[in-house]
């Protein structure tokens, strides 16, 4: 079988260790590279910031209390990992879970590797090497008990944190031993377990920070202080394509709790010249005006009371134009191909039958729900940035740049993050806190209103896809699929998902289209549309050909089977297994009568996902009843955390299918708060039901791949229960307008 | 500027802020209670819920010149340790992701179940639609309103 996407692991020694001095041991590792030679942890931990993320990116401490911390500097967003990472450790390692503790660490900036949150690949970069680490450290502390004991180490075994000499009899605990492990010789090589003996993995693991949540503890960007701080709010022109031309701030002034106002602009501007920055800085390159206070209500306040005014310097667009931008560019651009197969051309000239379907999708916000907000102190010896970042690297980076500073001025620390969903990918909020620190030279907190959030935003873009099937002796010959985007396109590898391979013609087209609204990544990005549009087109495709929607897919994955094409990133068994258990699970075809159901599959973030979408028709509006998902996303390392993510994936994306809609009017957004933009509320909310195809196969991530085709289960449903096709987002707007008032 | 007392978690406390101030930022900027969190600013999220007199209430737009004399409950003040039937049965069904929001979704599910302590989950579901949770957790905020509802009997 082809796997997918097998992630490339060097076996080359990435562990260092150290005696503390303070008593046991630290082990320094590397998650994605080999440690060089001559590295070594520190034999000290006074301070967190002295630890060293430029030779290792995690560090094991393994006190003589037999306790163990991670620290980790990978970003959570709520996706889990800060969980689901120490699991890896804590199983090999073999101790009681309680034992473990973990911390997150902050960012050392010296040329750091890669740390990031996004493309649910956290979990499958980590499978490997956080399991040697702990394997390793397991087998230190054996070698250590072993020489204690005087017998040799294959006389030894570890469990939950003791050691037994299997000859005496004796046991030893971990932190018994720990100094001496710490002064051996790494092993060369270790073995990991069978994963039938996993007591860690997969089992459910409460989220680290459950108990901080749930008291309301410090935790999040927006929770940080500092002695001394001040408040800053940014007001930024209203319009994509508007500037500041001038601005009266005496009112501002005035009000109590302002302590001052400055501009800023000029910095991210310059470093836009020489740098290919355009994509994460929002709302283009104007200047910003920027009220400072001792609150964060009187930094909101001033920034109401400045009376500014703005100059139009590229068109103010409007969605209709977006509308006809797509919808010219779809029938008669440019396309790149990403893929081409046989000759579609002539599969479409010989066809019996063509289906050609169009679906068009929106400007959506992220609406994280902590607003955008960081901290910066820059001073001359350094600058500290705190807050949460899904790109803390390449932030800090683009900070030294911005303010003409060595990198190694530059300590940045991540916090938990109120949702990142893509929006934290980018640092445009990072760059204005340090550009504002270092105008006044104070630590300040910058927030961003929900005003300021929604409509200033890096926005999912809206799509439009034209689907055309060429169709001889009722056998699918030709597949044509052409992308129009603005400001945006699939990546290259989503051309060799589901149905490449599968169709002998096969072509893949993509067209930008440019516009001055700042767009980009979101949950699941591309895919979030595509996997919509594409299982709606089968789903009709299927009825074209009067052939089950179900086997319609199976027919075309057996052309998959056993291909030598090294650029299909899905695995036809892997489908054809979550499509089955959706079928099961969901009790596809027997259900009650008012009871409509649609189905989806689709494989994306190297996860394969297949959904059946229960609806009942209620005064005329479908109500999704029920979600049932199928997973395959290899070993479940943490069922709890796992099934938070299908389930919210899945409520995710029919929340925005259903409602989500950010419009435009001559360059502003025409929604700003959550009074204008509906997000997915408890009582519109389906029970999502999840199973997860049983597999020894390494992980992958789960953030993301459930999200996708949840529309297209949804609109295949609601065709069943009406028989209206729905082409467009939201797809509510097919329904009477009292339905979007819930 | 005006001084006001504020009895917040049984606790005294004497700000001196504007009289239009929102309940939220004077418990976030000037008490340092931050875990009421902000998220919209118009009582749209129930981010910012507290108890005010036992009934939740949306702090972000509650301003301060209202509540002398009020009894004020936030998320800090809710139980002893942590241990709040409602606290409990988040951590039994491991509810957050993300977390930002689940101090308003707990302050409301406590209102809510005080008094009503034996619902039906229509009930919860049209109990807690005003509180909005980004990440979608919303099936297990029903499953752990159930799960405290046991626990309070």
């Amino acid at each position: 079988m082809k796997k997918s996407n097998q992630i490339q692991f060097s076996r080359r020694a990435f562990i260092r260790t150290s005696a503390l001095a303070s008593g046991g041991m630290l082990i320094g590792f590397n998650l994605f590279t080999a440690c060089k030679d001559d590295v070594v942890p520190p034999k000290e931990l006074i301070d967190l910031s002295q630890l060293n993320y430029n030779d290792f990116n995690a560090y094991i401490k393994i006190s003589p209390e037999g306790k163990v911390t991670i620290f980790s500097p990978n970003p959570e967003i709520g996706q889990g990992v800060k969980t689901s990472m120490p699991m890896l450790v804590a199983e090999e390692l073999d101790i009681p879970w309680e034992d473990v503790y973990v911390q997150q660490a902050p960012l050392d900036t010296k040329n750091f590797k890669r740390q990031m949150a996004g493309g649910s690949r956290s979990i499958s970069l980590a499978w490997e090497p956080l399991r040697q680490t702990g394997a390793t450290a397991k087998q230190m502390l054996i070698n250590a008990a072993a020489t204690k004991w005087g017998v040799d180490a294959t006389d030894c075994s570890a469990k939950q944190g003791l050691i037994t000499n299997k000859v005496s009899g004796e046991t030893l605990g971990y932190g018994d031993v720990v100094n001496e492990a710490a002064t051996l010789e790494v092993p060369e090589k270790v073995t990991l377990k069978d994963p039938k003996d996993f007591n860690i993995i997969g089992q459910g693991k409460n989220n680290v920070d459950i108990d901080e949540i749930i008291t309301g503890k410090p935790l999040f960007g927006l929770d940080y202080k500092e002695e001394g701080m001040v408040y800053a709010c940014v007001l930024r022109p209203p319009a994509f394509g508007q500037e500041l031309e001038s601005f009266d701030d005496s009112a501002a002034r005035t009000i109590e709790g302002v302590i001052d106002v400055v501009t800023i602009g000029e910095k991210v501007r310059e470093l836009l010249k020489k740098e290919d920055l355009h994509w994460s800085v929002n709302i283009g390159s104007s200047d910003k005006v920027v009220v400072i206070a001792n609150s964060t209500w009187s930094a909101f306040k001033g920034k109401k009371a400045i009376k500014a005014i703005w100059k139009n310097t590229s068109p103010l667009e409007s969605s209709e134009y977006h509308s006809q931008e797509l919808a010219k560019v779809i029938d008669s651009g440019d396309f790149n191909t990403l893929r081409e197969d046989g000759d579609v051309k002539q599969a479409f000239s010989n066809a019996d039958n063509i289906l050609e379907r169009t679906y068009e999708s929106t400007f959506l916000p992220h609406n994280c729900l902590e607003p955008m907000n960081f901290f910066a102190n820059v001073t001359d010896d350094k600058i500290h940035l705190v807050g949460p970042i899904q790109t803390p690297e390449g932030s800090a980076d683009t900070v030294s740049k911005l303010l003409d500073r060595n990198k190694e001025d530059i300590y940045l620390e991540m916090t938990r993050m109120g949702g990142g969903f893509g929006r934290r990918l980018y640092g445009d909020f990072v760059y204005e806190a340090a550009e504002i620190s270092d105008a006044i030279r104070k630590p300040v907190k910058v927030i961003s209103s929900r005003e300021d959030d929604m409509t200033t935003g890096i926005y999912r873009p809206p799509t439009k896809y034209k689907f055309s099937a060429s169709i001889k002796d009722n056998k699918v010959t030709g597949y044509h699929l052409k992308e129009a985007c603005i400001n945006g396109n699939s990546w290259p590898q989503m051309s060799n998902f589901f149905p490449a391979g599968a169709i002998e013609n096969y072509k893949y087209d993509i067209a930008q289209v440019n516009s001055n609204i700042t767009a980009g990544a979101w949950r699941a990005p591309i895919t979030n549309f595509l996997a919509s549009a594409e299982q709606s087109f089968f789903d009709e495709l299927a009825e074209e050909l009067k052939i089950d929607r179900i086997q319609l897919h199976k027919d075309l994955l057996q052309n998959v089977k056993g291909t030598t094409d090294e650029r299909i990133q899905y695995s036809p068994e892997r489908l054809e297994g979550v499509i089955d258990l959706a079928v099961d699970k969901s009790n596809w075809g027997k259900t009650p009568e008012d009871i409509y159901q649609g189905f989806a599959v689709y494989y994306c973030h190297n996860t394969h996902v297949a959904e059946v979408a229960d609806i009942k028709m209620e005064n005329g509006y479908p109500v999704v009843k029920k979600v049932t998902v199928a997973v395959d996303c290899g070993v479940v390392v943490n069922p709890l955390g796992a099934q938070n993510q299908v389930v919210g994936g899945v409520i995710d994306g029919l929340g925005h299918m259903m409602y989500g809609e950010l419009t435009f009017k001559d360059g502003v957004p025409q929604s700003s708060n959550f009074n204008s933009y509906q997000l997915i509320r408890m009582n519109q909310t389906p029970y999502v039901d999840v199973h997860f195809v049983k597999s020894d196969i390494a992980p992958t991530g789960l953030g993301e791949p459930t999200l996708p085709p949840v529309g297209a289960a949804v609109a295949n449903a609601i065709y069943a229960a009406t028989g209206q096709r729905l082409y467009k987002q939201p797809f509510m707007k097919y329904f009477k307008p009292e339905a979007l008032k819930a | 500027m005006p001084t006001y007392n504020l009895k917040v978690n049984g606790k005294l406390h004497t700000v001196e802020v504007e009289s239009d101030t929102p309940l939220l930022w004077v418990l976030r900027d000037h008490i340092d209670l931050v875990g009421t969190k902000f998220g919209c600013g118009i009582a749209q999220c129930g981010a910012c819920t507290v108890h005010i007199d036992g009934v939740a209430t949306r702090s972000c737009v509650t301003t301060v010149s209202r509540l002398q004399g009020s009894e004020i409950v936030t998320i800090e003040g809710l139980s002893e340790n942590g241990n709040h039937p409602v606290q409990a049965a988040w951590k039994e069904i491991d509810v957050p992701q993300c977390g930002y929001c689940q101090a308003g979704q707990i302050m409301t599910a406590s209102a809510f179940l005080e008094n009503n302590p034996n619902p039906n989950k229509s009930e919860i579901r049209s109990a807690m639609k005003d509180n909005l949770c980004r990440c979608a957790s919303y099936n297990s905020i029903e499953k752990a309103i159930e799960v405290a509802a046991s626990k309070i009997k």
